[in-house]
């Protein structure tokens, strides 16, 4: 009776909302305790902002080669804090401006990408016989072959632009996904409440969405923060490989253009270190989170 | 509804392939299930009893070859169209699993998975009226309706399995197979779960079969009793008298394995059976149950007995039924 007058009485809503909140609190709580995951989230952050931020930074003029009027591949001045590219242009221009480019291609691409592994990691552990067999072979098939031609030559077929390199990257980047997601689906479609499903008359289809899916998201979280970590770096490799848009700044395309001047025989460390750095920088961010998130949503793997 | 019978299992018999060849697991059973009666099959862990209920839905792995007929309704589960079995699935034939802790999804809220087959079967139902099927089952089974919102890991063993409860009625079946619906629980909880599925069989006049190694527990609920070891049946008969005076030495062993109230002695020396069910691989010619069993005799060798008439409505496999008890031979027969 005491219990009852001291607590008011909560609706099973509110309850329950109570009980989400907590749990995400209780999340959080594991992330904050997890140091080097901290730090990612960090540098994550500043990078967010500063890609959010590119036109209060820096004026979007400065991209113009036309309007360059800066001496040419200048050692860091008062004026140009990281220096001068070849035209002219303030490299911490480029920079700012080219983390917009990096972080959208890695997001975008990594969601192509999660939504194909997805796919065909369920489909291919879901369905027993031919087709799993076929999804399955058509995984490994993917994965067997060097990534790197394969990016080049279907970036080459399909042209030089923006949305062709998140193509690029997202259908190339999807087999570990999909392996990931595969086996966890072989392990649940065991579990009883799969059979329960099926004995209530569901077809393949609800068995996946409504009980395998919901149960492998977490992992599916989880790995997302390592494909996009996955993804940045492809798109550098790409840009510097002269197969991005010509016509965007990104630090992979900064990369490029300072290779091709030959920045690097001529000692301009200003062009080359920065982009550099800034993409090691986001990788490790978005590696260092992933990992903290596994251990966070992985109970197994806590308390090690 | 249809005059035929409800359910109607016709030689059926169940193989698993297995890396050592066939393992046969039901060998050619009968069973009858009438409506607004309640059929208990019992037997020892690995006599084929779960591969029976799985059967029934046609939910056996892959692996299984069945021959012989399940007739629901007049109609065969195993030669049945994709669309027809569905559409039997749990709306004609629903099933009480075994583990109720693990057959909820545990991302799942309990009043979403007993939507479950509301929606599978009638996708155009209305938020509203399955709010409210939902909340009458909840209340059926005697749970709080506000439980629908909490998720699996909230519930206690016995809540979990009315839940299950809940769901095998959601979709008014007309045959509901619970398969040990009460294994994991305690007695008290078993007792409240097992009043709860026999009171609202008998409501609704639907026929059940109901799955359990605990011979007293079926006595008391049902109608009538088959008996299996070793993939086929032994004894089959009226509950009652299955129970108290079984006629196949195994259901004797099985009956005599419970103590009874008013009994000390037996309460502190269960009569066990020594043994294992034999290994279905590797059958001998004989009697299967002849190794354990107390009046295995030399005619019990040559060749299986078949299920026979006894008593008038009652049936058993045993040839040394009607043979008085004091001629029993020294059962050197063992090894």
């Amino acid at each position: 009776m005491t219990a009852e007058v001291t607590a008011p009485r909560l609706s099973p809503r509110q309850l329950a909302r109570r009980r989400r909140v907590a749990s995400w609190k209780r999340g959080w709580t594991r992330f904050r305790a997890h140091r080097s995951g901290m730090v990612g989230l960090a540098v994550l952050v500043v990078f967010i902002a500063i890609a959010l931020a590119a036109p209060l930074l820096a004026d979007s003029s400065g991209l113009d080669v036309t309007q360059a009027d800066g001496p040419i591949l200048h050692a860091p001045t008062a004026g140009y804090p990281l220096g001068t590219d070849e035209n002219g242009r303030s490299v911490l221009t480029l920079l700012i401006w080219g983390s917009r480019i990096s972080l959208l291609v890695g997001l975008m691409a990594t969601l192509i990408s999660m939504v194909i592994g997805t796919l065909i990691g369920l489909v291919s552990g879901f369905f027993p016989g031919w087709v799993g067999r076929i999804f399955f072979r058509l995984t490994e098939w993917f994965l067997v072959i060097p990534y790197l031609p394969l990016a080049i030559a279907l970036a080459t077929v399909l042209g030089r632009s923006l949305v062709n390199i998140i193509i690029v990257i997202g259908v190339t980047s999807w087999p570990g996904t999909a392996l990931l997601i595969r086996s966890q689906t072989l392990s649940i479609r065991e579990r009883a409440y799969v059979e329960r499903a099926e004995a209530i008359g569901a077809g393949r289809w609800h068995q996946m969405g409504r009980h395998v899916l919901p149960n492998v998201m977490p992992m599916i979280f989880a790995n997302t923060t390592l494909t996009v970590a996955g993804a940045i770096l492809a798109e550098t490799t790409l840009s510097f490989l002269g197969l991005g848009d010509p016509t965007r700044t990104s630090w992979g395309t900064m990369l490029d253009s300072a290779f091709e001047v030959g920045a690097i025989t001529t000692g301009c460390w200003w062009y080359i270190v920065p982009p550099g750095v800034c993409v090691v920088l986001v990788v490790l961010a978005f590696t260092l989170i992933g990992n903290a998130l596994e251990e966070v949503l992985n109970p197994r793997l806590r308390g090690r | 509804m249809s005059t035929a019978t409800l359910l109607a299992i016709r030689d059926l018999h169940v193989s698993y392939a297995t890396g050592e060849g066939p393992l046969p697991a039901v060998r050619g059973v009968d069973l009858t299930v009438e409506r607004g009666q309640i059929v208990g099959v019992a037997g020892e862990s690995g006599c084929g009893k779960s591969t029976l209920a799985s059967t029934v839905l046609r939910l056996q792995p892959p692996s299984a070859t069945v021959s012989g007929e399940v007739l629901f309704d007049g109609h065969d589960v195993m030669t049945m169209r994709w669309g027809e079995l569905r559409a039997v699935r749990w709306a004609g034939a629903s099933i009480v699993f075994q583990g109720a802790l693990h057959s909820l999804n545990p991302v799942h809220r309990i009043g979403a998975q007993i939507a479950e087959p509301l929606l599978v079967h009638d996708p155009s139902l209305g938020r509203r009226s399955i709010d409210e099927r939902i909340e009458a089952l909840l209340d059926q089974v005697g749970l709080d309706p506000a439980r629908a919102r909490s998720y699996p890991h909230q519930l206690s063993g016995g809540q979990k399995q009315r839940v299950m409860i809940a769901m095998a009625l959601a979709c008014d079946p007309e045959l509901v197979v619970a398969d040990e619906p009460t294994t994991a629980l305690d007695v008290m909880v078993q007792a409240q779960v097992l009043g709860v599925l026999s009171g609202l069989v008998r409501e609704r006049g639907v026929g059940m079969m109901m799955i359990s190694h605990d011979l007293s527990v079926l006595a008391e609920l049902c109608d009538r009793i088959t008996v299996m070891y070793a993939g086929r049946v032994v004894e089959e008969g009226p509950a009652g008298k299955v129970f108290s005076a079984p006629i196949h030495p195994y259901s004797g062993a099985l009956s005599a394995a419970f103590p009874r109230v008013g009994d000390p002695a037996a309460r502190f020396s269960p009569a066990g059976l020594p043994g294992d069910p034999p290994d279905p691989r590797n059958l001998s010619a004989g009697c299967s149950f002849a190794p354990r069993c107390p009046r295995a005799a030399e005619i019990c060798l040559p060749a299986e007995p078949v299920l026979t008439t006894h008593l008038d409505d009652r049936m058993a496999a045993c040839v040394r039924i009607g043979q008085p008890d004091p001629l029993r031979e020294p059962t050197e027969v063992a090894g």
